[in-house]
């Protein structure tokens, strides 16, 4: 078991890698180390995936393609009971910097088809997941390259893979959009099978020949007959690019950033972490693990607790994991789904390609309550099994003065950090009824655990992670 | 724009997932009408006839008696070019008032940006179900989404809290967690500006049921249960001008005929007690109510149901409201049709510029992305 500034550490990484642990998981991840964690984390192969038969008996007819939020709720199953919580995070990552959506593709299946990708190609090369990007039939229907024919150009797909995906504005011409468009034409979607009666369809990715723009095009000062992968080629190679993906990482893994649109006037908060990060891509040819393993490693990274707020997704299935809250097959994944949209991040239904503005933007007065009182219902009730765990655990440490109480909490449900204002009102509610004993049963000392974790739940400082 | 003294007050009904129009209103002399719905057609004896050529759905009862006191605009043919069949993007153009674009801002969430610009009255649009809506998104204006005024406010669901003084104490508490503190940062600093506002919506709104008392008996619907909230919150006189809400689901693929009566069962008889409501407090003369879909439906059946189609219905009630028919009802001949649905021919941007300018006073140019034929029911 490891020190409490281990445990303190490994909780960091694990609410930025993962979507939080319990104490015991942390402490058992403390023991082999930091960077022994870490490499577990980059290597998800080491363990097991989801058990999708499992998975698939207890949400049926996800396949026959219902529509929302039964994509939605099977992810979220995905992400509270994975033993590959990088996997899912990256998974996560990949759809908001790919922001893809139910509203206009209308083919729920087709989606998750496209998050199981991520966890596919998301750790690997930057290269090779943009060209299963380019050939996702979701992707390919939400950015109108079915409608990009020889002759007659859709931009769509050809602008957002350089505005949003890679380089960022600034760093092309009109122009180098519309020659990226040529190359891409002939990248479309296979004859769909009509929806009625039967249900929707997997998409297939189909290249025609015939459509396609074979043409000498110049694209970023390169001129040659390119096709599709060849701009993607190119794209990799530019600096623009590496520097791009390492501020989205920064912003998703260790603080928030500007919101994305004004990157190119803002410069990053750490110029230094980017260029490491930077560096980290160009030493290996643009592998998002290099990068990770970087980022992870790192100082400013160990050093950035509590700088981001949480998404509607980190804190829903955070606090549900934390509560040991549906772990395993069980009904009621719909509920989680539609509590991370009334929260404001409706899952694989962003609310356009330019996806969810992070950071303090999470939060309008509705989501916040809507926060605030989901994660104190669920830490708040002792009858959960992780939340039991807690009042066993410190049941455990005997009569506890009022400090000792509120820092057992604090530390078993990050361990958290808080401010001033908080522990001053935590304080004073422990006070408000003594030490804490477990020897008299009149002393109702189970339930006071249970409201001073929904005080913590609702505090300000559990909007971070 | 009004002529009441009261600011004016707009409450959007939002028909979710797409209302038949056909069997809404009904072209029940119309011979096409009968030949495209063997099925789940409406029996021309059964109709309600507000003319020789158009009838009510037996079940709008209520709504009819609204009609026939003037008190019911009919928006027909309502819908946009190039009408996409499916109900997401359709209502999120709703929303946004963006068809070509995926937008990101409300429409309504724009409205009470004008109404109200420096966000001084956190309860100047309400909604009143799960979740907020596109069309009240818009970054920086504060908007209250209630999903039952009953159990609405801050840490409402904490395991073992049941005695008001405990809850009054958490909620104290809540208070002095949110508040101000020097040098911890902007986020802090909005987070705690934000939980400050929330708690203040909901103890303002906590109070709307105090002072509401009624003879009219809402059913026990979610759409009653949703318009009696309304109907609380705007007699407390809390200064909100937008409430938005919705009901449904209209989507009517399978099993239409006993799934579209008690939806329009349920929503006749709660927006009728709404208006009996208000006439009993005296206080229908500045509150106007919109309701649309996203679009209406095939207008050929599918043998049990219909399928999705373009065109619809919107409606616009309130007694300052000139009832009667506007636009008009597209064609049902086969070859005037567009993939077999109607074509719409009034567009939705101007029913909402109409509401903007002559009812609530503001621009609605900057609202709605530009000009749009206005209609004259306010």
């Amino acid at each position: 078991m490891g020190n409490r500034e281990d445990i303190a550490l490994l909780g960091h990484l694990m609410r930025r890698a993962g979507f939080g642990a319990t104490y015991a998981e942390l402490a058992e991840r403390a023991a082999a180390g930091y960077e022994a964690a870490v490499e577990d984390l980059l290597n998800p192969e080491r363990f097991e995936p989801v058990d999708a038969d499992v998975l698939y008996r207890f949400l049926p007819g996800y396949e026959g393609a219902l529509g929302p939020p039964l994509n939605q709720a099977e992810w979220i199953y995905r992400m509270i009971n994975t033993r590959r919580p990088l996997e899912e995070k990256m998974a996560l990552f990949w759809h908001q910097l790919f922001a893809t959506g139910n509203s206009k593709v209308d083919n729920p299946p087709e989606l998750t088809q496209q998050i199981d990708m991520f966890r596919q190609y998301g750790l690997g090369s930057f290269r090779e997941l943009l060209v299963q990007l380019a050939q996702n039939p979701a992707m390919i229907f939400w950015l109108d390259n079915n409608g990009n024919h020889l002759g007659a150009i859709n931009e769509n797909w050809g602008r957002e893979l350089l505005e949003l995906f890679s380089m960022g504005v600034g760093n092309y011409s009109e122009d180098d959009i519309k020659e990226a468009s040529r190359a891409f034409t002939g990248w479309t979607v296979g004859p769909k099978i009509p929806r009625n009666p039967l249900g929707r369809f997997y998409w297939n990715f189909e290249y025609r020949p015939e459509d396609h723009d074979d043409g000498p095009k110049t694209f970023l000062g390169h001129t040659g007959n390119f096709n599709g992968q060849d701009i993607i080629d190119i794209v990799v190679n530019q600096p623009a690019t590496a520097r791009f993906l390492a501020r989205h990482l920064y912003n998703f893994f260790v603080a928030d950033e500007p919101q994305v649109p004004s990157w190119n006037i803002t410069p990053p908060n750490d110029p230094d972490a980017i260029d490491r990060l930077v560096a980290a891509y160009d030493e290996s040819n643009g592998d998002v693990r290099a990068m990770l393993r970087t980022l992870f490693n790192s100082d400013f990274f160990k050093q950035a607790r509590f700088s981001r707020v949480k998404s509607p997704a980190e804190l829903v299935i955070g606090t549900a994991r934390m509560a040991g809250h549906f772990a395993g097959p069980r009904p009621g994944f719909n509920s989680l789904a539609f509590e991370c949209a009334y929260q404001g991040q409706e899952l694989l239904n962003p609310p356009s390609v330019e996806s969810w503005h992070t950071g303090a933007e999470w939060i309008d007065g509705g989501a916040l309550v809507r926060r605030v009182n989901f994660a104190a219902g669920i830490l708040g009730d002792t009858a959960l099994p992780g939340v039991s765990a807690i009042v066993i655990s410190i049941r455990a440490r005997g009569a506890l003065s009022p400090d000792e109480f509120v820092d057992a909490c604090l530390e078993l449900v990050g361990p958290l950090e808080i401010g001033a204002n908080t522990r001053a009102e935590l304080l004073d509610q422990a006070r408000s009824d003594g030490e804490l004993r477990w020897d008299d049963a009149a002393a109702d000392s189970e339930k006071r655990v249970g409201l001073m974790l929904a005080l913590i739940a609702a505090s300000r400082d559990f909007q971070f992670a | 724009m009004a002529t009441t003294t009261k600011d004016p007050v707009v409450v959007v009904l939002q028909m979710t997932g797409a209302n038949d129009y056909l069997n809404t209103i009904i072209p029940y002399t119309n011979p096409h009408y009968h030949d495209a719905r063997p099925r789940v057609g409406i029996p021309e004896d059964q109709a309600l006839p507000i003319s020789d050529e158009l009838a009510f759905n037996p079940n709008m009862g209520p709504i009819k008696k609204l009609w026939d006191d003037g008190k019911v605009a009919i928006i027909h043919g309502i819908g946009y070019e190039n009408s996409p069949r499916s109900h997401f993007r359709s209502m999120d153009i709703w929303h946004t008032c963006e068809p070509d674009i995926v937008g990101t801002e409300g429409w309504a969430g724009r409205v009470i940006r004008d109404l109200d610009p420096r966000g001084e009255n956190v309860l100047k649009g309400v909604n009143f179900g799960q979740g907020l809506p596109r069309a009240l998104a818009l970054r920086g204006v504060p908007i209250t989404s209630v999903s039952s005024l009953e159990s609405y406010g801050v840490l409402s669901s904490v395991p073992g809290v049941a005695a008001a003084d405990e809850r009054n104490k958490i909620l104290d508490r809540f208070a002095r967690m949110y508040s101000p503190t020097i040098g911890a940062g902007p986020t802090m600093d909005y987070l705690g500006q934000t939980g400050r506002d929330a708690l203040q919506g909901a103890d303002i709104l906590r109070a709307a049921p105090e002072g509401y008392t009624s003879t009219v008996e809402y059913a026990e619907t979610p759409i009653a249960k949703y318009l009696r909230d309304i109907a609380q919150v705007y007699l407390a006189d809390l200064g909100t001008q937008i409430f938005y809400t919705q009901h449904g689901s209209f989507d009517s693929h399978f099993n239409q005929p006993p799934m579209h009566t008690k939806l329009w069962i349920d929503m006749s008889r709660a927006i009728s007690d709404f208006f009996d409501d208000l006439a009993e407090h005296d206080a229908g003369d500045n509150l106007i109510m919109v309701l649309f879909t996203e679009f209406g439906r095939r207008v050929k059946d599918n043998g049990t149901g219909t399928d999705h189609g373009a065109g619809g219905a919107a409606f616009v009630i309130g007694n300052q409201v000139k009832g009667g028919h506007y636009s008009s009802y597209p064609s049902l001949r086969p070859e005037d049709l567009t993939q077999g649905d109607l074509e719409p021919n009034y567009d939705f941007r101007g029913l909402y510029s109409t509401v903007i300018e002559r009812w609530l006073g503001l621009d609605p140019v900057p609202i709605v992305g530009g000009n749009f034929e206005q209609l004259s029911f306010v």
